[in-house]
């Protein structure tokens, strides 16, 4: 299965009805297949190129250039050690290192039985709790080499997934604009002036004139 | 100056489990800036963050009033893209502000989208954020259900729709041009300005005002409280209160929102409510004053306070509110390799001096630490250096599109012009450096410059 599913369909085309222009859903797109597949298959790239009018070499461009989309099978755990400044002064070096060994594998490659990949990763954004790692983009905050001992054998037990989901899935709540409530999307090739700006035009900063 | 005891303005409600919900928000006023913009006319609300002289909080500190006046007139539809790629090394402030008040951010959105006539928003959270991106869907959909977003916003004739966005991991999109071009499902490659400045040409080649959330995040309560009561707190240009990350070998890390403008360095590092000195006894060594992007501070800057004319006149910057702290024991050389080494594998690759640039500046740190290092590697260093940001000086000159390729040559700089004992100890040889670095963070400013910042 690469191509996206009914229900997954679905979800596209309610992305894509959020952006005055198709391409722009090119990134949520790509997410989705990662979703529905644990990474981004050729063929969900072309079903992509039909659903944003481009074509699978434009959303292969795009898809190459970000971090997240793996164009190959990752584990079911992607392990994110970051080593970052604020990390590797705190010890984050030494935690990927320990990880290497605990996981058998090196940075940058996957469990032969493919539970976990593990990546040396910059900055995450949780400098104050360093060193921390991610697991499928779920934070553990300054952990030690015991603790991330301990996520492995929970993870690999089956412990985490409730909180932790496979890899591909992001955020499991999802944006829905009700029909009734839309405001509707701001067509680049003609909006006329906002009515409330319009409403006091002659006194706004020349907003109009 | 000290510890003040200004009220916090955007942290307020991070002490509730439920911080996050709409029920919690609303509880505590949520929602009433909007009500107080929406009674005012769109210009004065324009006026009211003029008064206020907020400055933008995601890295550049572009007076946002200002910058919201840039959209040509006339010219419609405009857009407004939120800033929420939070990955500058060293900074953890937006996602705070993301997972535990999503809800002040979207009242944020929406009194700017009114204030500048904004016709739709787009949210764009970084990738790696999963539990923001649900906070914040949550919160959305919330907010839409309850009539804060949408068509016809609290009975007015205001209406818009805020669409939420996953970034896929990029720093690069941090830069607005980049994050434009990411948003139209590109690859973020920053785009020349002039003449792609977002305000004029932004989304969609339509005027678009591209905002950090922390900015954002401080609208509801400008407007119920007026610019003039957000503009008494703080010194000089540096006005309310602002988020600090403090990492690295401090006692208590954290994340601390202070008094912007007269807060000094020894505050943060040093008071009990933040930092609460360098760990084990150890002495200071250095210190990063606003992510990894920016020149290196010491101990003699201790006493300036975080004001962002007086940290410039230093010839560093506030950026994005996140300082590193180097104790005694750190090895600067290793340090500055692995900031190196994270601008080269975020290079985008448009720009010849930062592509190659960056990926050389590893090489030669890398063959250093290795034990392979030359007695002219240091000079070597800094020529390229030079070659990206022409004579090292400040604020940056720029060969590039966007400033990620000089932000590279700050580690280089300010390891190499401090710490020059340490690479030739791992060298194992003394070095002679002969290219000429400007910049006064570099090259250790006169005490008379020191002692007017600490006044």
């Amino acid at each position: 299965m690469s191509r996206f599913s009914p229900d997954n369909l679905r979800t596209a085309l309610e992305i894509l009805s959020r952006y005055p222009r198709a391409k722009s859903a090119t990134i949520p797109l790509l997410h989705l297949a990662q979703e529905q597949d644990g990474w981004v298959t050729d063929d969900a790239m072309a079903h992509i190129a039909e659903l944003t009018g481009t074509t699978p070499a434009q959303v292969l461009g795009t898809c190459s250039f970000y971090e997240m989309f793996k164009r190959e099978p990752v584990g079911t755990y992607l392990v994110n050690v970051c080593t970052n400044i604020s990390c590797q002064i705190m010890g984050g070096e030494e935690l990927l290192h320990h990880a290497e060994q605990t996981l058998g594998i090196k940075a940058g490659s996957t469990t032969p039985d493919g539970t976990f990949t593990l990546e040396d990763v910059e900055c995450i954004a949780a400098c104050t709790e360093a060193p921390c790692l991610q697991v499928n983009y779920r934070y553990r905050h300054k952990i030690t080499l015991a603790e991330f001992d301990a996520l492995v054998d929970d993870l690999r037990a089956g412990k985490l997934t409730d909180e932790i989901p496979a890899h591909g899935t992001l955020a499991r709540i999802r944006q829905h604009i009700p029909a009734d409530r839309a405001a509707g999307n701001a067509d680049p090739a003609g909006a006329p002036e906002p009515v409330w700006l319009a409403a006091t035009a002659p006194d706004a900063e020349g907003a109009s004139s | 100056m000290a510890v003040t005891d200004a009220p916090k303005i955007i942290s307020s409600r991070f002490g509730y489990t439920d911080s996050h919900t709409l029920e919690r928000y609303v509880a505590t006023g949520g929602y009433k800036g909007l009500e107080a913009a929406l009674a005012k006319k769109p210009a004065d609300v324009v006026e009211e963050v003029k008064t206020a002289s907020l400055l933008g909080r995601g890295g550049a500190g572009f007076p946002a009033g200002v910058k919201w006046g840039f959209c040509p007139p006339g010219v419609f539809p405009r857009y407004l893209v939120v800033n929420g790629d939070e990955s500058e090394p060293g900074t953890y402030k937006d996602r705070l502000l993301m997972e535990k008040d999503p809800h002040q951010l979207i009242e944020g959105v929406l009194i700017a989208c009114y204030a500048v006539g904004c016709a739709q928003a787009f949210l764009y959270v970084r990738g790696e954020m999963a539990l923001a991106q649900e906070r914040i869907a949550q919160a959305l959909n919330d907010a839409y259900a309850a009539g804060h977003i949408g068509k016809n916003i609290h009975g007015s004739d205001f209406s818009v729709d805020i669409v939420l966005h996953w970034g896929a991991g990029a720093y690069i999109v941090g830069e607005e041009t980049g994050l434009i071009e990411s948003l139209e499902g590109n690859r973020g490659l920053p785009r020349l300005k002039p003449p792609f400045f977002p305000a004029a040409k932004g989304l969609y080649l339509q005027p678009t005002i591209v905002n950090n959330v922390e900015t954002l995040a401080n609208l509801p309560w400008i407007v119920t409280n007026g610019g003039a009561a957000f503009a008494a707190l703080g010194a000089e240009n540096s006005k309310g209160m602002r988020m600090f990350a403090v990492s690295g070998h401090v006692k208590n890390p954290g994340v601390f929102e202070v008094e912007f403008g007269v807060t000094t360095f020894r505050d943060l590092l040093y008071a009990p409510v933040y930092g609460g000195g360098i760990r084990g006894g150890k002495q200071l060594k250095a210190f990063i004053p606003g992510g990894a992007s920016a020149p290196w501070l010491y101990p003699e800057h201790l006493d300036v306070p975080l004001e962002a004319g007086t940290v410039g006149k230093l010839g560093t910057m506030l950026g994005s509110g996140a300082i590193v702290v180097f104790d005694e024991d750190t090895d600067m050389v290793k340090a500055c390799l692995r900031l190196v080494r994270f601008f080269a594998r975020e290079s985008c690759g448009k720009c010849t001096p930062c592509r190659e640039g960056t990926t050389w500046l590893e090489k030669i740190l890398e063959r250093i630490v290795d034990g392979h290092g030359r007695p002219e590697d240091l000079d070597l260093l800094l020529d390229v250096c030079d070659n990206i940001s022409v004579g090292m000086n400040w604020p940056p000159k720029q060969t590039t599109i966007c400033p990620l390729g000089q932000s590279a040559t700050t580690p280089v700089a300010s390891a190499i012009m401090r710490f020059q004992d340490e690479f030739e100890a791992y060298i194992g040889a003394p070095s002679e450096i002969t290219v000429e670095v400007k910049g006064p963070a570099f090259t250790r400013p006169p005490e008379h410059v020191l002692e007017a910042a600490r006044d």
